[in-house]
């Protein structure tokens, strides 16, 4: 049993080291701010996802402490990491893209972010007494 | 078994902090250093929780979960401020 434990620790730490190590090192190999955008919200979400998870098994075995609560830290990082992506790509889009470089979105019209002068026009639709 | 992947882990977010930094000193524009410094947060909760295994303690677990918020909290915050000039209106 402890060492089923041992070897999926192990494992654990070291896909989370990798990944850890990748979701930074995009941020020095990737020429682009929208690439460098792509390595942390994923890689070093999952990277600190199996650390957690690593002990998560890790306490109980061999630590004799049973706690589930690590597993909010995860599942909160889950949570938050599209909200900042989101967050930082608008900021972005805003700083350092014109919109016409961007492609057009299919609803037709510019992109939201842009302010409220962007938004599709309505189409027209007859009223429900003229027929 | 456990003690060597620990201290392979400890070393590769190590050098992950390192790239953040560099990222954030040479980082072309505001959104870049916003994003190395989110990353930041995230490293510095692995290396908490990686204490916490070294140590057998679950002491660090509150001090990883401050951390999470204040960055996601402080990320949010920045880049409303970029976005908006303002972060409450």
């Amino acid at each position: 049993m402890e060492l089923i434990a041992e070897i999926v620790v192990t494992f654990l730490l070291l896909c989370g080291a990798y990944f850890g190590f990748v979701g930074s090192y995009s941020l020095v190999r990737l020429p682009d701010s929208m690439m460098r955008l792509h390595g942390p919200t994923k890689s070093a979400t999952l990277g600190v996802g199996s650390v957690l998870v690593a002990s998560l098994v890790w306490m109980p075995v061999f630590g004799g402490i049973v706690s589930w609560h690590e597993l909010l830290i995860p599942l909160f990082l889950f949570l938050t990491a599209p909200l900042t992506g989101n967050f930082i790509a608008k900021a972005i889009m805003h700083l350092s893209l014109r919109p016409e470089d961007l492609p057009k979105p299919t609803t037709g019209g510019t992109w939201r972010t842009y302010g409220h002068d962007s938004r599709p026009p309505v189409p027209e639709t007859e009223g429900p007494n003229e027929k | 078994m456990i003690a060597y992947a620990l201290w392979l882990a400890f070393a590769a977010y190590g050098v992950s902090l390192l790239f953040c930094l560099y990222r954030i000193v040479v980082g072309p524009t505001i959104p870049d250093r916003a994003l190395a410094l989110d990353t930041m947060t995230v490293n510095v909760i692995a290396l908490l929780t990686l204490f916490g295994i070294q140590h057998g303690t679950t002491m660090f677990f509150e001090a990883s979960m401050l951390f999470a918020m204040l960055g996601f909290v402080s990320t949010v915050a920045f880049a409303k401020f970029v976005l908006r000039g303002d972060i409450i209106e």
